[in-house]
């Protein structure tokens, strides 16, 4: 593929100027990220026609929604044409729990993984061994994107288990022929053991979660003083560029941001590069759309509305116009690094109300579902979150009523104990729950506010 | 032979207190006793006052949570031993104490303690069968 190479030279080599291998060729998969937009298009018409006929054929919700229509996959003929097509929602995987959307038979699936959902049932995503080929290949791009190759030692402090994050980026760090470190997150003293000992280069985690071990590590004395640390590549929830400054100031090392969803496919929907300015989307997998959230109507580039993807490649869950109701732009300008793949910006907020703690994903509506599993009716609350020590913080404030007023301090602590245990049933994360005064809790037009996020407050953290 | 006592959720924050006696003060209640329990989020405050409907009126539409329980008023021999005298008979009776807390005035050479028990009725019957007074409202606000 000339026009490949091409891009590449006139993107003077491709790693980071940071990283001392930068004579490392580039891992072969990334060659997709200088695709000519020619190429491109003609690889993303003919999967996204392959996707739509497959779940057509295989997935009843899909059909029925087209069939209101009056469309078939046959109308689609051009890559515009995704447009006509009906959305899909959050609800939708939630609705058809566990296996609802899947278009292939259990036995062509290899793994499951889950999400939180809001009425203590997950959401359940499931991959053949293609799909695993390809969230592995977009998974090894974003690592390459990140100037990692097989010479680093890689501590992946993600989430392993029924979270995407830590085997998706495992996988991908694998495949690039870099070490891995299966660590996960948690345990803070190991995590600067292996740091120090194992030759660590770069690290995988939670911004805020490296925030912490940041603390932890200037605590020790020697702080960053010989680590080899290098890179972070950090993702899962969302972060400031005010974050990365501190980050990269305090540890000496390049932080890059990742963005990914389990809906579409985990981490790998999109990536920074050495430029970390905006995100490169793999687009040859990801088809992405910005609409306007309450007109559905698609965007021009450059005009700020909800991120919508399609999964071009996905065979076991292939998702048509999936509603991140994540916010952002398309970056119109193409990237000094030489990718051709478009960049969206960071995302900085959401179309609904949903909060990511500590990487799950939280809607307000799961709390108040715990809440009305304690006492039989709703109490006005609020959610304070806040970052102590790199770590975010939730407190619950739930303001007393008549009913659930006792007399004794015991009784009062009982209850404040298992609004806190409904909480972290329903959203697997411990919550702090103060009782708090009634009507103290502000109320704007009748309504409480419930989420009051200080995370990016004050500091420049 | 029970008193009506109101407790009032309070956040253990400054200033709190003020506003549930500040409402009372407004109506012309005046605390016979009161008891402060703290955690370290909230408090609970507990007042005796003569009229506890109006007073519960006047917290309520303060906005205050209040509760209504009902407490013994037992006048104790004002010397050493007098407390455990009262405990030697609630414990055979399995009779669990949640909280206390003294009267300020004295009746005689008694003084007047204010106990929440979780039976009641059988603490009050276990007391007077040893003799020892129990105050009701009528003769606790005579006092007051």
């Amino acid at each position: 593929m000339p026009s490949i190479w091409k891009h590449l030279k006139q993107a003077g080599g491709f790693p980071h100027k940071a990283n001392p291998m930068n004579t490392v060729p580039i891992h072969p998969d990334s060659y997709a990220d200088f695709l000519t937009p020619d190429e491109l298009h003609r690889v993303q018409l003919y999967r996204l026609q392959t996707a739509v006929q497959n779940s057509y054929d295989k997935v009843p919700l899909t059909r029925d929604r087209m069939k209101e229509r009056g469309l078939k996959p046959e109308h689609i003929k051009t890559l515009a044409d995704v447009a006509h097509l009906p959305f899909m929602q959050k609800t939708d995987l939630r609705d058809t729990y566990p296996y609802g959307l899947f278009a292939r038979p259990m036995s062509d699936i290899v793994r499951l993984h889950a999400s939180s959902g809001t009425t203590g049932k997950p959401i359940v995503v499931g991959y053949t061994r293609d799909d695993m080929a390809v969230w592995t290949s977009v998974m090894t791009r974003t690592l390459c994107a990140a100037g990692l190759n097989q010479m680093d030692v890689i501590q992946n402090a993600f989430g392993y288990g029924l979270f995407t994050g830590g085997l998706g980026a495992h996988y991908g760090a694998e495949a690039l022929g870099a070490t891995v470190i299966p660590i996960s997150g948690g345990n803070t003293e190991r995590q600067i053991m292996v740091m120090q000992d194992f030759g660590v280069t770069a690290i995988f985690s939670t911004p805020s979660y490296f925030l912490h071990l940041i603390e932890a590590i200037e605590a020790t004395g020697t702080g960053f003083k010989g680590l080899k640390l290098k890179v972070g590549v950090f993702g899962a929830e969302p972060w400031t560029d005010a974050m990365r400054s501190h980050i990269q100031d305090r540890a000496g090392i390049k932080a890059y941001d990742i963005y990914g969803l389990s809906e579409i496919i985990g981490p790998g929907v999109a990536t920074e590069c050495c430029q970390q300015s905006g995100l490169h989307v793999f687009e040859d997998h990801f088809l992405m759309e910005i609409v306007n959230p309450e007109t559905d109507q698609v965007l021009p580039d450059g005009e700020e509305g909800e991120l919508v993807l399609t999964t071009l490649s996905k065979q076991a869950i292939p998702m048509i116009r999936y509603r991140t109701h994540d916010i952002t732009s398309i970056i119109t300008e193409p990237c000094p690094c030489g990718r051709t793949l478009r960049r969206i910006k960071r995302i900085s907020h959401r179309s609904d109300d949903m909060i990511i703690i500590r990487g799950v994903n939280v809607f307000p509506s799961q709390i108040e579902a715990a809440l009305l599993k304690v006492e039989k009716s709703l109490p006005h609350y609020q959610i304070v979150l806040s970052r102590s020590g790199g770590l975010d913080q939730i407190e619950v404030q739930v303001e007393v009523t008549g009913e659930m007023f006792r007399d004794r301090v015991s009784a009062l602590e009982q209850l404040q104990k298992k609004m806190s245990q409904a909480i972290e049933h329903v959203v697997g994360l411990r919550a702090n729950v103060r009782l708090v005064e009634p009507q103290t809790i502000a109320r704007s037009q009748g309504k409480a506010k419930r989420v009051i996020d200080k995370r990016m407050e004050g500091s420049t953290l | 032979m029970t008193l009506k006592q109101l407790s009032i959720f309070l956040e253990n924050k400054p200033g709190r207190l003020g506003h549930p006696c500040k409402a009372l003060a407004a109506a012309g209640i005046n605390i016979l006793t009161l008891c402060l329990a703290d955690t370290e989020q909230f408090g609970i405050l507990r007042v005796i006052v003569r009229d506890w409907e109006k007073a519960k009126a006047v917290l309520e539409q303060a906005g205050c949570v209040v509760n209504v329980s009902e407490v013994l008023a037992i006048e104790i021999p004002d010397h050493p031993g007098g407390m455990e005298s009262i405990l030697a008979i609630l414990e055979p009776n399995a009779i669990n104490i949640e909280y206390m807390y003294a009267f300020t005035l004295k009746r005689g050479s008694n003084a007047v303690m204010i106990v929440r028990v979780d039976k009641p009725d059988q603490a009050a019957k276990a007391l007077q069968k040893n003799g020892l007074a129990l105050l009701d409202a009528s003769a606790f606000f005579t006092l007051a």
